[in-house]
């Protein structure tokens, strides 16, 4: 019997969080093929000219992607709660931080980041611009991080609630306009010839500032909802 | 050595119990009574540390539990109703799985032959969705024999299990005692221990 | 002297207290926003460009300042709630939050009314207005966790929590809000004339005041009934004249 270390735990939390993903691979591809769908509502809510569409391509992405993540959040904790192993990891004798950081990290690569990888060919529905599409990717890249670290404080305080998918999303949204602002802010500068470089720095200061505190305070708050 | 001081708890406007006294020394098995509601789980549930007691002190070595955090979580092993092992594994890989979580890893030979013990030979590789109620109660019995905590918090480990598997608890249970561990578990079934004198503390 | 401070925070001892300081914060609000709205009403010039419309100010800002401060202050009485597992903060924090909630609103319908007739139209996304928007949505999430966790203790603590961190995204979301205006709009609309008429000033001053010592007021009167509900199958409440009184009518 070996004791694990905090790395060993952390890639042990990932690595069964996709293994389960994979055996139950439906909860997946429903937000993407939701985030599909949103996007591609959009050109028939508002209209085809190809001009405003081109406009307003990344703010409809953002805010698809947004809608996206908030619509797997629930999913987060509540498997784990319903069947006891929620209990077991409060007991973790290492981190639950740690824990919980995996936990992020494996619903991110869940979510997140197939919505970031699919992005590109969306926004060809809007004819983007090749630069505008990487930046496009890569601010998906730099902010659905941030939405999983936020929208894990929100799962976590409502977890076990009756409507608790609804209120997620009451309680996560507003806390992630800034990561939207700067998200779509970024492909507009990059259309209208400017530097993307405050943009992307500060996705990048979100990132970073959310990884320090939210897998401790998703954590506090998985505590206070166990009780 | 755990040691327990006027403990109170509620849940919501309802006061469960209040004024609560024990200790547990080295080798002693405790067993909560009391009917349906008394507050066996939410005892249990409070010396894991989920909930915060109204009032009193649970000390772990003359250190408070609080304080000790996830060194005290180290020396605990805690079984609730919920059984903890997911549907979409099988049984080999929620035994790993769930020793990761308790600290440690464990080879898969170790697995293999701890879930035999369980009487689960053959099915390790079986998806834990296929399994009988008891079975999945075995599976999740069977971290008892990979861990090494000192203190097993069991909530109804008896549910579901038939004569032999209920054998095989009392047998892991003495020998977890006879190592110098200390076991409190609730029951609404008999559980002996050979050789060892089952204290008893009921809620009213 | 030395007063035991903590005496006065066991709810027991405060649902009296709070009682007795309402009146010393309801009526002087009554009177200051009286005067307030009378100096800002016809005593106040006329302003040069915006003419008689500017006059909502009075109300508009006052209530942005407050729904403002007093989400800061409703997660300061969370997190103390939340350290030191004091119960009347908690409730002081899930008093405090409708109110703000209003303030917010009022803030939002206010500023609205002032824009019709400014910018000709109801609503623009200016960075003020917007982030009093979400501000609104903060107050609302905080309400809507709190109303849907049955357990008090937990729904105190898990809206404390998130009161804690919606304060630590305030600035953030402000400051993001600011910048994604002054890039897609140009310029900022801004207050015309930038001295404040004495009489302006005045008038501020006394709604702002009465404001606050309305959410006092309000906030003290609202902490006696979640004292009362959540105290409801306790000794004291049942003996406390005015509950004795509804019983005895009731049976």
């Amino acid at each position: 019997m070996n004791k694990l270390s905090l790395m060993g735990l952390f890639g042990l939390v990932v690595r069964r969080d996709l293994l389960l993903a994979m055996r139950r691979r439906a909860d997946v591809l429903t937000t993407l093929i939701f985030f599909v769908m949103v996007v591609s509502l959009f050109p028939l809510g508002v209209g085809p000219e190809i001009d405003m569409l081109r406009k307003m391509a990344s703010g409809v992405v953002w805010v698809a992607a947004l809608l996206a993540s908030m619509l797997s959040l629930p999913r987060m904790f509540s498997a784990d709660y319903a069947d006891g192993t929620l209990e077991q990891m409060m007991l973790a004798p290492q981190s639950l931080s740690v824990l919980v950081l995996g936990k992020i990290v494996a619903h991110w690569m869940l979510s997140g980041l197939p919505l970031a990888l699919i992005a590109p060919v969306l926004g060809l529905q809007f004819d983007m611009s090749a630069p505008a599409l990487w930046t496009l990717v890569l601010t998906l890249l730099l902010g659905t991080p941030v939405l999983s670290m936020i929208g894990a404080i929100g799962a976590a305080l409502t977890l076990g609630l009756r409507g608790g998918g609804v209120l997620v999303s009451l309680l996560v949204l507003p806390l992630c306009i800034p990561v939207l602002i700067f998200g779509a802010g970024a492909v507009d500068a990059v259309t209208s010839g400017m530097s993307v470089a405050s943009n992307m720095s500060l996705l990048g200061a979100f990132m970073l500032f959310a990884l320090v505190f939210t897998p401790f305070v998703a954590a506090q708050a998985l505590r206070i909802s166990m009780e | 050595m755990l040691e327990v001081g006027n403990l109170a708890c509620s849940r919501g406007d309802h006061r469960l119990f209040s004024g609560l006294c024990f200790t547990l020394q080295p080798g002693q098995l405790l067993q909560v009574q009391g009917a349906n509601g008394s507050g066996k789980t939410s005892l249990l549930r409070t010396l894991c540390g989920f909930i915060q007691p109204d009032e009193g002190e649970i000390l772990w070595h003359g250190k408070r539990v609080r304080d000790l955090g996830e060194d005290y979580y180290a020396e605990l092993l805690y079984l609730g109703h919920l059984n903890a092992i997911k549907d979409e594994l099988n049984a080999l890989e929620n035994l790993q799985m769930s020793a990761g979580l308790a600290g440690y890893t464990i080879s898969e030979k170790q697995a293999v032959s701890v879930l035999r013990r369980m009487g689960l030979q053959r099915r390790e590789h079986l998806p834990v969705r296929v399994l009988s109620q008891g079975q999945r109660r075995r599976v999740a019995l069977a971290r008892l024999l990979t861990s090494d905590a000192h203190l097993w918090i069991l909530d109804e480990p008896l549910t579901a299990l038939d004569v032999g598997a209920v054998g095989l608890m009392q047998e892991l249970i003495g020998e977890h005692l006879s190592k110098g561990g200390m076991t409190i578990f609730t029951t609404h079934q008999p559980l002996q221990v050979a050789g060892v004198e089952t204290r008893q503390l009921t809620l009213s | 002297m030395a007063i035991n401070w903590f005496k006065y925070a066991a709810p027991t001892t405060f649902y009296g207290l709070a009682g007795k300081m309402i009146p010393f914060f309801a009526w002087p609000a009554a009177i200051l926003f009286v005067i307030g709205l009378y100096i800002g009403f016809f005593v106040a010039p006329t302003d040069a460009v915006q003419s008689e419309a500017y006059r909502i100010i009075f109300l508009h800002v006052p209530a942005s300042i407050l729904s403002m401060f007093v989400y800061l202050i409703m997660a300061g009485y969370a997190a103390l709630g939340l350290i030191f597992n004091t119960r009347l903060s908690s409730m002081m924090a899930q008093a405090l939050a409708p109110t703000g909630a209003l303030f917010a609103f009022i803030s939002l319908w206010s500023g609205a009314l002032w824009g019709k007739p400014m910018w000709g139209a109801w609503w623009v996304w200016d960075a003020r207005l917007t982030s009093e928007l979400i501000l609104l949505f903060l107050y609302l999430g905080y309400i809507a966790l709190h109303a849907s966790i049955e357990d008090p203790r937990r729904a105190d603590r898990a809206s404390a929590l998130l009161a804690i961190v919606g304060s630590v995204n305030v600035p953030i979301i402000y400051f993001s809000v600011k910048w994604w205006n002054t890039l897609h709009q140009g310029a900022t609309i801004k207050m015309s004339g930038t001295s404040m008429q004495i009489a302006m000033q005045q008038a501020m001053f006394a709604v702002l005041a009465a404001c606050w010592l309305y959410v006092i007021a309000i906030t003290l009167a609202r902490v006696r009934s979640i004292i009362l509900e959540r105290e409801a199958n306790t000794q004291w409440v049942n003996d406390l004249p005015e509950v004795k009184q509804t019983n005895g009518r009731l049976s």
